[in-house]
């Protein structure tokens, strides 16, 4: 319940700094709308109809208001409803950020696992150098690197990833496979180094000494002594690490022309589309916080000493 | 099965080496050539200080060694079954089962995520020897025959809801739920409180002798060893330097090493050191106390919110020694830190040579910071391990006293003759040196600002007995030749007796008991103060035994 | 280890070079050329149009071929490497200082300083990185001194979390105490106790933000975002020749690789770096 509190509190004031970013920062939205050729009427009858002269904190909660009650307001550049505009893509966007999550997430957690239990095997040593030469690469070369092979070498794949309406489950899968798989390279690095440096912490522990010394198999020192301890250290990097996959879905959504929230919060900031730059920005930051917080509640959960003070 | 033919003992070493190996495959020798048997119902102990490889040596039983090191050569038999030469899997299904291991911070080791009887039970059960509920009926029975408090429901908690010494008597009930043939009890009680280590001591001594278990003891303090083995194995350098029953060992020692560890144990004085007079002034009226803490308050968390001294008062006097004897949690590094200024008082204060000294340090004037020292526990982490002596011991007289750089190199030399170290020790860096080296230097530096008091918080607790005697005989040499003044702060009550002029008892924030030594160590005794007394081991066999 | 032996310092950090750092270090310093003598470097000035041709074929006018405009490849990598490296160093110089700083200071005090700067950090830490970016961007439109200060001021809540971990490691040593014992001002205490012994993490942290900074504004700009012309950094470079994939070309491939090869480079001798001097940074992001 406390959490919850937290979370609304979190989201009130990613709100507020949002709208301060946009708004507040020493530029002139309506300058920005129309460029510098603008005549001061133009400019002025801008300014009014977006309510610019108001104090600041009264458009704040007329934005937050608006926000709140479902009223996304209208682009600045099309006109268009940015409800309408979102439907489709937010979904798209979830899908492409989801399969990433649940091929990337259960791989990477398993390679850190692989690494961690014998660290300077053979086994660690290749992880940890194909991990750090990955989190060495920019996503746009793997993307590259695997359209030049399966796109256009092998024209396996379809070098875009243009859903429409109307296409069916298999071609959809077909222009996901490119996306997803950069997707899961850009995000998986980082997930494996993280998730091995924190198994290792709990199993260079001396309750894990003690465990063996007691005589405990080799998988249930894995599975009931050290996961329980492991747990919320790795739902804390999964949940960092969305930082990446967000970053990365805005890249590899302009990449390959996929029609969803990153690349239109991209073409939304080239043209300074502000309010559509809001509104992406506030759904992007909600999930994020959200599975932070989620991250929290799970290390509270598996943790005695949260659970039961004293 | 578990009444083995008395002949066979239980567990034999025979040539032990165990290495420490380092990246580059290079191995150093850490313990060598150690063979030794345990007969059925035996308890034998290792002895040793730190770096002896007692502990390497216990595990090892185990066929465990710790990372970097390597069992090299040797065999340990548990029966007819050589432990080293067996596969992982064979050893596992060993462990716990025939041998057990307590060790030394049950608070560390057991698990922090699961409650304490599935960790008890745990070996039972996943061996197929108890079903749960048996292994619980028998967990709770373990903990009745251990004294723990609320048998029935104890394993119900987690680790962190359970005391220390209790951890520690939950670990031998995880120890003994297979009936093990060997137990290895690793140093323990030394992480526990004294007055706290006798009832855990005395609950160990008590399942050992009912189930008739053979046990390996390891420990550095032989006086506690007496109470509990049967044998005892000295070890110095991982090389075995004498061994014999415990009555030999403690009573007719052979080797001069075992003699050396015997003199420098924590044991009572036979009778107290004879009284300094009263200090007096030059006209033979009565000195002032050089330092006086009056009915200080102070506590930690915003606006002392925890109060960790209640209305403590005080006096130091010059060329004299005042000791603080306290427990954890008794307050006594706290009025360490108060004084010192570190630390912000509630109410009361603090007042030097008349003068009233302010609590906040940086309102402190050069001479008041000058006259006051503190000489920290930890040798290792109190000096910086980027500085070399030279500029540890340099800072304070460019600090202080202004002086060239040819004059401070000349000083530091001086403080280094005075703390008995090679001059050339200036350049090298902390690490370079041993424990107690670091623990001279760190007086050098309180000696740096030719100080009127230092505050000595623990300094010896960290050492080794023998080392920490030697830095024991130091103080009072220093003491003598430079008139310096200490407040001795210590949880050991044999050392404050040798040291102090008076002393002041401390218990839970608040002083329970002041004077000069004669005072307060002559009965009737303080309650508190006569439980301290009868928490320090003797060096006999039958102390425990005879103790009310 | 034996008493003698040292488990830092340079000698020892030389003594213990393999192949790899060594390589890694000879890309560095190659790059560190590039990036100061890049004029007189480069064959061609980075924006004269010597073909009509596009993505044309290496010859020996232009070693790597023309890019989409008929302009030597070779030349404006050279140029490239020279803005993406110098616009990350800055990013990540102020972010260190910036963060150590706010992060020494947050660990020495304590109290209401820390609870006010980890409080703000939690705050901007709460946005991706990218959000924050993209949000700025909207609102002043891209030029190279904001992005370098809105990067840094993201880049430094991490520095400012790391810092703050290992000053808070360190401030509870006795060494420190010994430190306020004596009298010794605040900033002493900082610069001449505390930082020797942040000195290795805090070195390997920084090839970190550097490789972080490189990535993330050749990120920026490969989005159209980022460095604007007339400059062209390497993820300008990538986004204006991705066309060139559909002629199968591999004009697109160079900038991307020099981007890998720097960040790989300092990535993999921060990691020989770590594991040679058993430092280790806190667990934080």
């Amino acid at each position: 319940m406390q959490r919850l509190l937290l979370g609304i509190a979190i989201l009130f004031v990613v709100s507020l700094l949002i709208f301060i970013g946009t708004e507040i920062l020493p530029g002139d939205v309506a300058q920005a709308i129309l460029g510098q050729g603008a005549t001061p009427e133009l400019l002025e009858n801008v300014r009014v109809r977006l309510g610019l002269h108001d104090p600041a904190p009264v458009r704040y909660f007329r934005w937050l208001g608006n926000l709140v009650s479902g009223n996304l307001g209208a682009s600045m550049v099309s006109g268009a409803d940015i409800g309408q505009l979102l439907g489709e893509r937010v979904w798209n966007t979830f899908m492409l950020a989801g399969v990433t999550a649940l091929i990337a997430v259960p791989l990477a957690i398993l390679l850190g696992l692989l690494s961690a239990i014998k660290p300077n095997s053979l086994m660690d040593r290749t992880i940890s150098a194909v991990s750090l030469s990955l989190i060495s690469l920019p996503d746009f070369l793997i993307a590259i690197v695997l359209v030049m092979v399966f796109a256009v070498k092998l024209s396996w794949l379809p070098a875009i990833a243009n859903l429409r309406p109307g296409l069916d489950f298999f071609e959809v899968a077909r222009m996901m496979v490119l996306p997803v798989t950069v997707l899961v390279f850009t995000v998986l690095a980082h997930m494996v180094r993280m998730t091995r440096t924190a198994v290792i912490n709990v199993l260079s522990s001396p309750a894990t000494e003690m465990a063996i010394l007691k005589g405990v198999p080799r998988w249930r020192l894995l599975l009931v002594h050290a996961l329980p301890n492991a747990l919320a250290p790795i739902a804390n990097v999964v949940a960092l690490n969305l930082a990446f996959l967000i970053s990365g879905i805005v890249v590899v959504e302009t990449l390959f022309n996929f029609s969803g929230l990153g690349r239109l919060m991209v073409e939304s900031v080239t043209t300074r589309d502000i309010p559509v730059v809001q509104i992406c920005a506030m759904i992007f930051c909600t999930v994020y916080v959200l599975l932070n917080l989620f991250a929290d509640v799970i290390s509270i959960v598996s943790n005695p000493r949260l659970r039961y003070p004293k | 099965m578990r009444e083995p033919n008395p002949i066979t003992p239980v567990l034999e070493v025979k040539g032990l080496c165990v290495s420490a190996q380092n990246r580059k495959k290079q191995l150093t020798p850490i313990v060598s050539d150690i063979s030794f048997s345990i007969a059925p119902g035996k308890v034998t102990a290792l002895i040793g200080e730190s770096g002896s490889g007692k502990t390497t040596i216990s595990l090892a039983c185990l066929g465990f060694a710790r990372a970097g090191c390597v069992i090299n050569a040797g065999e340990v038999k548990l029966g007819d079954v050589d432990v080293l030469r067996l596969s992982n899997a064979q050893r596992r299904a060993i462990r716990g089962k025939d041998i057990a291991y307590i060790a030394q911070s049950a608070a560390a080791a057991f698990n922090s995520a699961l409650t304490l009887n599935r960790q008890v039970t745990e070996t039972a059960v996943i061996n197929g020897i108890l079903s749960q509920e048996e292994a619980t009926a028998k967990a709770i029975s373990l903990y009745r025959e251990l004294d723990l408090p609320e048998p029935e429901t104890i394993g119900d908690r987690y680790p962190h809801q359970v005391s220390g010494g209790q951890l520690q008597r939950l670990m031998a009930a995880m120890a003994m739920i297979c009936d093990p043939r060997l137990l290895i009890l690793d140093e323990p009680t030394t992480a526990l409180d004294v007055t706290t280590q006798i009832e855990v001591l005395r609950s160990f001594k008590k399942l050992i002798r009912n189930k008739s278990t053979s046990a390996i003891y390891v420990s550095h303090d032989l006086a506690v060893v007496a109470q509990i083995a049967d044998e005892v194995m000295v070890l110095k350098d991982g090389v075995e330097v004498e061994r014999g029953s415990i009555d030999n060992i403690i009573n007719a020692p052979q080797h001069e090493y075992t003699i050396e560890l015997i003199n420098a144990a924590h044991i009572m004085p036979e009778q107290l050191p004879a009284a300094r007079t009263p200090l007096l002034n030059a006209d033979s009226s009565i000195a002032l106390p050089l330092l006086r803490v009056e009915t200080v308050t102070a506590g930690y968390g915003r606006s002392h919110k925890y109060l960790a001294l209640h209305d403590v008062s005080l006096e130091a006097y010059s060329t004299r020694t005042i000791g603080v004897i306290g427990e954890s949690g008794s307050g006594k590094t706290t009025l360490g830190r108060v004084i010192s200024g570190l630390m912000n008082v509630k109410s009361g204060s603090v007042s030097l040579e008349g003068q009233p000294l302010d609590d906040a340090i940086d309102l402190r004037d050069r001479d008041q910071l000058k006259a006051i020292q503190f000489a920290f526990q930890m040798a290792d982490v109190a000096l910086n391990p980027r500085h070399r002596i030279g500029k540890i011991l340099g800072r304070p007289l460019a600090f202080y006293f202004d002086l060239s750089q040819q004059a401070i190199d000349n000083r530091v030399a001086e403080l280094l003759e005075l703390v008995e170290l090679p001059t050339e020790y200036a350049l090298r860096f902390p690490r370079e040196l041993s424990g107690g080296e670091k623990q001279r230097v760190n007086l050098a530096r309180a000696l740096a600002a030719e100080p009127k008091l230092i505050i000595c918080d623990e300094i010896t607790s960290a050492l080794d007995t023998v080392v920490a005697k030697s830095i024991l005989a130091l103080l009072v040499e220093l003491q003598e030749r430079l008139g310096v003044s200490y407040v001795f702060i210590s949880h050991d009550i044999s050392t404050i007796i040798q040291m102090a002029d008076t002393i002041a008892v401390m218990r839970e924030g608040q002083v329970v008991a002041y004077g000069t030594t004669a005072e307060v160590m002559t009965p009737p005794h303080h309650p508190y103060t006569q439980l301290l007394l009868d928490s320090v081991p003797a060096m006999r066999t039958d102390w425990l035994d005879n103790l009310a | 280890m034996k008493p003698n032996e040292p488990s830092s310092g340079l000698r020892y950090l030389l003594s213990e070079l393999t192949l790899t750092p060594i390589v890694c270090l000879l890309v560095l310093i190659a790059i560190i050329v590039v990036v100061l003598f890049a004029p007189f470097i480069a064959p061609h000035p980075e924006a004269a149009i010597l073909t009509d041709e596009s993505f044309s074929l290496p010859g020996e006018l232009m070693l790597l071929g023309s890019d989409f405009l008929g302009r030597d490849v070779l030349s404006r990598l050279i140029y490239g490497i020279r803005v993406t490296v110098s616009v990350a160093f800055a990013i990540s110089l102020i972010a260190f200082i910036l963060g150590c700083a706010l992060g020494f200071l947050a660990a020495v005090k304590r109290g209401w300083v820390d609870s006010l700067l980890s409080r703000s950090v939690d705050a901007l830490i709460s946005f991706p990185a990218i959000m924050v970016a993209l949000i700025v961007i909207s609102a002043l439109g891209s030029s190279i001194p904001v992005l370098i200060i809105t990067i840094a001021l993201i880049d430094s809540t991490r520095v400012f979390r790391v810092a703050r971990a290992l000053g808070m490691d360190i401030v509870v040593q006795d060494y420190i105490e010994a430190a306020k014992v004596r009298g010794e001002k605040m900033g002493w205490i900082i610069w001449h106790e505390m930082l020797p012994n942040a000195l290795a993490p805090l070195a390997a942290e920084f090839g970190i933000r550097f490789t972080y900074a490189i990535l993330f504004i050749s990120a920026l700009s490969f989005l159209g975002l980022g460095v604007q012309a007339p400059h062209a950094d390497l993820g300008v470079m990538v986004k204006e020749n991705m066309q060139g994939i559909l002629y199968e070309t591999y004009t697109p491939l160079y900038p991307a690789l020099c981007i890998a090869m720097v960040t790989l480079s300092v990535n993999l001798l921060v990691d020989w770096f770590l594991k040679t001097t058993d430092a280790e940074l806190p667990d934080e992001l």
